[in-house]
């Protein structure tokens, strides 16, 4: 498969064009919003917290494919996780994307699809602006998170 | 001076021997920054090997000579903007300095609570941000000249913007993401019948033609060497003489004075004046040596066959329903702007960039302009002297290629 099929590959292009989750919660225990000032990437993750597992997950905004679907799968595979378990998943998310060898055991389920990012550099500011989004929201920063 | 011939001028350009993922450079970004001339490379080399030292004071040889080809290079400036004192030129590190040194400055002098500044709805950021800091500290106001869906300025809405409390209008003369070309010399005789001055933001429009800022009557021009296939970090702002001699310093320091004591410091005439510090020199005369090598080209051919490259690129385009352009000025020169439906222009960049194709890809600094099209970014090909036919059908081919990625 060449760069371009892997990164845009039919699941991460279906999750861009029908992004799951999107939307806001009704009075979320934490939101964030996250802005990539070099792209105009804007976006909005609202949660819902209960018992220090994360019920729900929502996102709202506009931004391209990868950033899109990165959102999309990133409300996907939190929900049902515990709130310790998020930066483990990110760190291991990170390295897929940045192509570090960091061995992980951790499995990714459907985010392991944006492996193909690492070949574009460029692109990895994309596939993270939802994960920075996501701590900024659990740790309650009021400021916009933004990816510069 | 030399007939035309985009394939040979194309030579002259050491960057076109690079592959980029093992195909050619197909560069249409020269909006953003233009490609160097061979001779720019060599001027610079050839500076630093023979003439390099401070400028101004020395009084040995090295310093002597530098001095001269920084000011030949002023020179090289005036004659190119068609005025005919190199006075009326002062060197700043770009378009985005020069704009943000006049704001400033004729803030100071011009500008009181309730006096309005007027800009337009077509402005690059760098033209609109300096005039917001200056308004918000004199008291003032901003108003923005409206435009119509074409991305063509209301002259109407203009003229009645333009009050007895305007001061300043500051225009681009070619958009930097439409490509609109503004009918400069019309608003600066409404400006001036008003009372208000008129800055240009050249930046843009200088490297698809040279300009003769007599006969637009504006009282300030702005530009940066590097999109004019010029140095980074060099660009310069003509200024009519009796307005630079009524602005106070920009900053202060070496260069700018003419005695100092504890108590009290003169300033040095204009230009120095407004040149604090050891300048740019490199930049500056590198910039002069590619103003000569500009002037030996055939810009009546050129013109034209820019615009037959942009209407190859419209014409490619309107191929695919799938592309909406985003603006479709009365006169445009150098700049297509576009969106896809359902591919973010970001995707579309990384896609181009693997064919070897360098487009741009975001707001363009113009976020107010995006936001009247209600878009958060478009894809903008742009091209310069350099462009061939071949570039275009390769971006095109591009494009194909990017909707097949996409399935659409």
């Amino acid at each position: 498969m060449s760069d371009l099929e892997d990164l845009y590959q039919e699941l991460i292009l279906d999750h861009s064009r029908h992004p799951r989750n999107f939307g806001h919660i009704e009075k979320p225990t934490c939101e964030a919003q996250g802005y990539n000032p070099l792209c105009g990437d804007k976006i909005n993750l609202s949660i819902k917290i209960q018992d220090g597992v994360i019920n729900d997950v929502k996102f709202e905004g506009s931004g391209c494919a990868i950033s899109t679907a990165a959102a999309s799968m990133l409300t996907e595979e939190m929900k049902g996780k515990k709130i310790n378990e998020v930066d483990p998943i990110f760190q291991a998310f990170h390295s897929l994307v940045t192509g570090s060898d960091k061995k992980t055991d951790i499995d990714l389920g459907k985010l392991a699809s944006m492996e193909g990012v690492k070949e574009f550099p460029m692109r990895v500011k994309c596939a993270t602006l939802s994960w920075h989004t996501l701590k900024a929201a659990l740790e309650k920063k009021e400021e916009i998170v933004s990816t510069e | 001076m030399k007939k035309f011939d985009p394939h040979a001028l194309r030579r002259e350009f050491p960057i076109f021997n690079r592959k980029i993922f093992g195909k050619p450079l197909t560069y249409l970004d020269s909006a953003a920054s233009a490609q160097k001339p061979r001779i720019l490379l060599e001027s610079l080399k050839s500076f630093f090997e023979n003439h390099y030292a401070n400028i101004h004071r020395g009084v040995y040889l090295l310093s002597f000579e530098a001095t001269e080809m920084y000011e030949a290079a002023r020179n090289k400036v005036a004659q190119y903007l068609g005025t005919q004192n190199p006075k009326e030129i002062v060197f700043v590190r770009g378009a985005t300095e020069g704009i943000n040194l006049v704001a400033t400055c004729f803030g100071k002098t011009f500008v009181h609570e309730g006096d309005e500044i007027l800009i337009s709805h077509l402005e690059h950021h760098s033209n609109i941000v300096p005039w917001q800091m200056m308004v918000e500290e004199r008291g003032a106001h901003l108003k923005v000249i409206p435009i119509n869906q074409n991305g063509d300025l209301d002259l109407e809405a203009y003229q009645k913007l333009l009050t007895k409390k305007t001061r300043m209008v500051a225009v681009t003369h070619v958009s930097n993401a439409l490509g609109t070309v503004n009918p400069i010399r019309t608003l600066s005789d409404l400006a001036h019948k008003r009372g208000a001055k008129i800055l240009v933001d050249g930046a843009q429009a200088l490297a698809h033609a040279p300009t003769n800022v007599c006969e637009l009557d504006c009282d300030f021009y702005v530009f940066s060497g590097h999109k004019l296939y010029g140095p980074n970090g060099i660009g310069a702002v003509y200024g009519k003489k009796e307005l630079w001699e009524k602005l106070p310093p920009y900053q202060g320091g070496g260069d700018m004075i003419e005695s100092v004591t504890f108590e009290k410091t003169t300033y040095a005439h204009v230009p120095q004046k407004f040149e604090a510090g050891t300048p740019n020199i490199a930049g500056a005369i590198g910039l002069g040596a590619v103003i000569d090598f500009l002037k030996t080209l055939d810009w009546e051919s050129i013109k034209i066959h820019e615009k037959n490259m942009v209407d190859l690129i419209l014409k490619g385009l309107a191929e695919f329903p799938q592309v909406k352009l985003i603006g479709m000025p009365t006169q445009r020169m150098g700049v297509v702007s576009f969106v896809i439906d359902a591919i973010h222009p970001h995707d579309i960049g990384t896609i181009l960039d693997r064919e070897g194709i360098a487009i741009r890809a975001g707001h363009h600094c113009a976020q107010p302009l995006m936001d009247f099209f209600k878009i958060p970014a478009t894809v903008r090909a742009s091209v310069g002297i350099y462009t061939t036919p071949e570039d275009i059908q390769t971006f095109i081919v591009g494009i194909k290629k990017v909707l097949e990625v996409f399935k659409l």
